[in-house]
This record gives C-alpha cells, structure tokens and sequence, in this order.
C-alpha cells in the first residue's frame, strides 16, 4: 500500500502514539464513573478520542489522492541544533547545574553565549556583526530586564558577584 | 445611563497617568515586536508577558491589551510593505495593501489600515461595554452542562475557520487539551503525567508552550527556507495621507467592515479572521465606481474593509472571554493565562468583584487603539526601517527574549528545558501540516473543560443526557454540530478549501 500523504500519515501516526500513550497512562489513575470521575477518567477518554482521530487521518492519507505525496521533506537540522543549542547553553549559563558543580555564569555570560551559537544557525556569520549583537542584547537586556522590570536573575558569574 | 457611569469609571482608571504610560509602551513594544516579520500577535504577546509581571493588575492588563492591538497593527503593516501577513487575519489585507505599496501608495494603504482600525475598534469598544452587562447576567444562569457546550461549541468554531484539514485540528484540539491535563489533579491531588518531576506537578507553563512552538519552532522553519527576495518598499513611503477621493471611497467600505466585524467577532472561534475574508468578499462583490482600480490591484477599500473588520471583531473578541472566561482563539487563551498569572480568573464574576480592573480595561482599549493611530502613523517611517534589519540579527535577539521570558516566568532553568522540547515539537507540527493555534486553545480549556463536565456530570448522577436535555446546553451544542455539518457539506467544503488555497 502507498501512502498517498506523507504530512497526514505521520502526523496521524503521531497523534495514534500521543493519545495511545495518554489513554495507557491515564489506566494507572484511578478512573471512577460518569458520576464520580477519578483523575484518570478524562484523560482517557481524551486519549481514545485523540487515538482514533489519529487512526481515521492515517486512513485517509493511504486512500485520498494527493497531487504530490505530500512529502514531510528533510529536517533542518542545522537550525533545530543551534537554535535549542543556544537556548540550552543559555540555561546552564544562567542557572548553573548543580549536579556538576557548575556555578551560575549569570545573565551576561549567557547573552553572549546565546548570541553565538544561534548566529550559527544562520546561513551567514561574521563575527564583528555578532559581537555587535550580542553587545548590543546584552546591555539592551540589562537596563529593560535588570534596571527597568527589576527581573530577578543572576546577572555576573556568581565568583565575581559573590 | 449605566453605560456612561461605567465608562467613566473606567476612563477614570485608564486615565491615570501611569496607566496611560503603560498603555503607550505596550503599543509601542507590540508593534515593535509584531512588525518584525515571521512574528505573529500570539508569539508578540507571550514574549512581552513577562514585561508586566512586576506591575499591578489593572495596569499588567492595560500594557497587555496594548501589546495586543500594537501586534495586530505591526502585522497589519507587513502585510502591506512586504506582503507577509503576520496573522492569518491580515492575510486578505495582502491582497490589495502589498499591490498599493507597489504602485507608490503605501502610505495611504497604511492609512486606510490604521484609521479604518481605529474607527472599528471605536465601535468594538462600545459594543463591548454596552452588551457585557446583560451577557454577564446571563453567564450567570449558566451551569457546568452548559459551559461545557459552549467550550465544545467555541473549539469546532476555532477549527472550522482554521485552514488545512479538519480532523487534525481537532486532533490538534484534543492533544492540547491533554497537555492542559498534565499536572496535579485539583480534586483528588494526584499527580497526572508528571514522572515524579516536581515541576511538572504545576503543569506545563502555557508561556512555555506558546514560545517554544510559536517562537522557536517558527524560526527554526523560517532559517530551514533558503532566504528569498524579500521586496521591502523601504526607499519611499511618501504622501501618507489619502486624497479626498480615497476618504470617501474607503468611508463605506470601513462601515461594512465594522458591522460585519462586530457581529462575527462575538462568534466562538476566529471571529476576526472569519470577518476579513466576508469583509472583502463583500467589497469585492460591490460594484467599483468609475476610475476605480480593480480588486487585487491595489483598491483603497479591498485595505480598508478587511482591516476595520478584523479589528472589530478583536474587540468584540473580548465579549466571550470577559463575560463567560471562554477564550475564543488562542490570543485570547492567551490573555487568559496573562490573567491567571496576575490572580485575576476571567469570567462573569470579574465585572462585579472588580469593577475598576473590569471598565478600566475597556477603557484602554479605546486608549489603546487612538494611540495606536497616533503613534503609527508618523512613526512609520521608524517601522519602515525596522523591516529592512536583516534576519540573521532580528532571529538571536527574538531566541534570546523568549529565553529570558521563560526563564522569569518562574525562575527556573527548567522551563528553559522544557521550551526547548516544544521548539522542536513545534518545528515538527509545522512539518506535518498541524496547525498549532487550536491547540494552544485546547491547552488553556483543558482543566475548564474536565472541572465543568466533572460538575455536570455529578450533578446528573453520571446521566451523560444531561448535555442535551437541558435546552441552553442542548442549543449550543446543536449549534456545533451544525457548524460540523455546514463545514463537511460538499459545496461548502470545496469552497473553503478555496478559500484558503487562495491565500
């Protein structure tokens, strides 16, 4: 059989698998009845209900006629790496992560990190235009986040700032 | 006269200096942010929520409210200068603004826009404090059955107007809805799909969710496209002012598109963007006058009418969300969980328990959009400019406001996790063909929905009859199976798929 919509197909897989998962973990809850619903009896019934929309869309992608398959195409994964990439290496600059020991950088640091490694995303990267950038973000964040909206973070390494 | 003592408690709220400054700066912020390209109100607004979080509620909501138009307005004007629509609902606006920005008149396209908005808004605001009240008394007669229905009711409206195909955006509905489940159970205390993660006991942050698939998934299939040509009309927007004959062309184009704004705006779903597309269907349909320029190349009113339209309905938008607490669209849902941030539950109880939040609010609604005229239109040339900063430097900064709001939303790294994943979920819907606006819309509606069907039904004795037997419930939720009904007729579907084809 050919899948005649690659977006519905997956998409419909996707949604079988998320209300399957749902429906199968809301069944460790305790599920009552109509009258007295336990904490489980929603989410289940939610997670058929979203299992077989899932089902139905998957059927109609392998008999309804597409005029070009539909196709999902490659991930950009250039993007997806650098974008949350930068966004992770912005947490841990900011936060720290206790469980190794390593200190909050604060606000700063991370701006500059962030700024790096999202430019990388990017199809172009000059290093002057980003440090301009990233210098421009981090003292614009500074007085609107830290000066202005008195946002509570951390904003130098916590070995400078003590 | 109720409306009058009303609205001015109100104004004597928003007239306060300070809100009035609040009110500015969130106009300011929301256009600044909803023009950049690729940026829509929804990701707007949860980006710039964490800006009022220090402030007041009455004031948080006011600077929100401003956030709101200002980001409909910046979407409005990409529109016309570079034919991108940040919000489906200015995507008729393209039609004819992006060729009258061709042919040199931009300005006056821009014009149309802003000052048919502020008309329409005008009348959105007075129809607002006008109709709340009674409906506000009605909400009142309301039990759980029935709110229940209308929240059915609300989401089949949302998806019947979205684009693309309709069993995945219920599907889409139905998978917020679960993720609005995520969290601890209010009646029993139980932990549902947390896996022993303190964090998620609270449940998943909407902030969280609206930044990471608005935001970051959006960006993220904004830098996978090769950069096209993006033509921005940045050398010359000059006359700004439309000539005698334009005023009187667009005159009744705005007050169609008012009235049809007003009234579809108050409907569950995208009433905004239901109202655009009738609106210049409308127009197109009337006969142009002599020397007009045809429809699609650049008429005044094919500007005009859509935009009054779809910012009347806005406004009127807040009709359900204030006097029933149901969000209509997902900007909406939004400004729910603004709301719930700053302790104030939206619904009927609002007006009376918070009179001064309540009309001060309306207010500045009518504040909000004479500023957004005042600040735009000479201000344009500023916005102009804005457009023409290059992509690789507008999308750091846009990563770096959505990590820095996520992470004060509660002060903790983990949210900055948690945004990341649904950056990626997000770029994947995007991939699939899954409209993400439903649901976020499902996610602010989940608990509403189990607490009021957990209600009815204990009050029923578990008689699942008891949705349509009563007849308020009953009548809503035949009003959604009709709406079902009308989508899937053969001759209305094609149409629709027309429709959105298109754009």
């Amino acid at each position: 059989m050919n899948i005649k919509s690659q977006k519905d197909f997956f998409s419909g897989l996707m949604f079988l698998v998320v209300g399957g998962a749902f429906a199968w973990g809301a069944t460790s809850y305790s599920i009552g009845t109509g009258a007295r619903m336990g904490p489980g009896y929603f989410p289940l019934l939610l997670g058929v209900l979203l299992a077989i929309l899932g089902s139905i869309t998957m059927f109609y992608s392998l008999v309804i006629e597409t005029s070009n398959g539909d196709k999902v195409g490659s991930f950009a994964w250039r993007p997806i790496a650098f974008i949350l990439g930068s966004n992770l290496a912005f947490g841990i600059l900011l936060g720290g992560l206790p469980s190794i020991k390593l200190p909050s950088m604060g606000l700063i640091v991370a701006i500059y990190a962030l700024t790096f490694i999202a430019s990388k995303a990017g199809s172009e990267f000059k290093l002057r235009d980003v440090l301009l950038l990233a210098t421009v973000l981090a003292v614009g964040s500074y007085l609107a986040f830290i000066v202005l909206l008195k946002l509570q973070m951390p904003v130098w390494p916590t070995f400078i700032a003590g | 006269m109720d409306l009058i003592a009303n609205l001015s408690t109100g104004f004597g709220v928003a007239f306060t200096p300070i809100n009035l400054l609040y009110a500015f700066v969130g106009c300011m912020l929301g256009t600044l942010i909803g023009v950049l390209p690729g940026i829509g109100p929804v990701a707007t607004i949860a980006m710039l929520l964490p800006a009022t979080y220090a402030l007041p509620p009455v004031s948080a909501l006011i600077m929100l409210a401003g956030i709101y138009y200002g980001a409909q307005y910046g979407g409005s004007t990409t529109a016309i200068l570079v034919n991108l629509p940040g919000e489906s609902s200015s995507v008729v606006t393209t039609l004819d603004g992006y060729q009258m920005a061709r042919k040199g008149r931009a300005g006056p396209a821009l014009a149309a826009a802003g000052l048919g908005s502020f008309f329409a808004g005008s009348v959105g605001t007075l129809i607002l404090a006008a109709f709340a009240p009674p409906l506000t008394e009605l909400a009142f007669k309301f039990g759980p059955a029935e709110y229940f229905s209308l929240m059915i009711l609300g989401l089949i409206g949302a998806v019947v107007l979205a684009s693309g195909s309709l069993i995945k955006a219920i599907a889409m509905i139905v998978l917020g809805l679960l993720m609005g489940l995520i969290g601890t159970d209010v009646n029993s205390g139980v932990a549902r799909f947390s896996f022993d993660i303190p964090e998620l006991t609270d449940g998943v942050g909407f902030v969280t969710i609206a930044m990471g698939v608005f935001g970051y998934g959006e960006i993220i299939s904004n830098l996978s496209r090769p950069e096209d040509e993006r033509e921005v009309f940045t050398a010359k927007v000059e006359g700004l002012f439309p000539t005698a004959q334009d005023f009187k062309r667009m005159l009744p184009a705005v007050l169609r598109g008012t009235t049809l704004g007003s009234v579809l705006g108050v409907l569950p779903g995208g009433g905004a963007l239901l109202a655009a597309f009738a609106a210049y269907t409308i127009e197109k349909k009337t006969k142009l006058q002599p020397g007009e320029v045809p429809f699609g190349q650049g008429n005044i009113r094919g500007v005009a009418a859509p935009e009054s339209a779809n910012n009347a309905g806005a406004q009127t938008s807040f009709i359900p969300l204030l006097t029933l607490g149901i969000p209509p669209n997902a900007v909406m849902a939004l400004m729910v969980g603004a709301m719930t941030i700053h302790n104030i539950q939206p619904g009927p109880q609002v007006m009376t328990s918070n009179p001064e939040l309540f009309w001060g609010l309306i207010a500045s609604m009518w504040i909000g959009n004479l500023m957004l005229v005042i600040l735009n239109l000479p201000l344009i040339g500023m916005w102009i400019k804005l457009l023409s900063v290059p992509y690789r430097f507008l999308f750091p900064a846009i990563v770096l406001f959505c990590a820095i709001g996520v992470y004060s939303t509660n002060n903790n790294t983990f949210d900055i996790w948690m945004v990341a994943g649904f950056g990626f979920i997000g770029y994947l819907f995007l991939k699939l063909g899954c409209e993400p606006a439903p649901l976020l819309l499902g996610f602010i509606l989940g608990p509403m929905m189990e607490e009021n069907l957990r209600r009815a039904l204990l009050l029923s004795r578990g008689d699942w009859s008891v949705f349509v037997t009563r007849p308020l419930s009953g009548g809503l939720l035949a009003a959604a199976l009709l709406l079902l009904v009308i989508v899937l007729l053969p001759s209305v579907k094609s149409k629709r798929e027309e429709a959105f084809v298109d754009d």
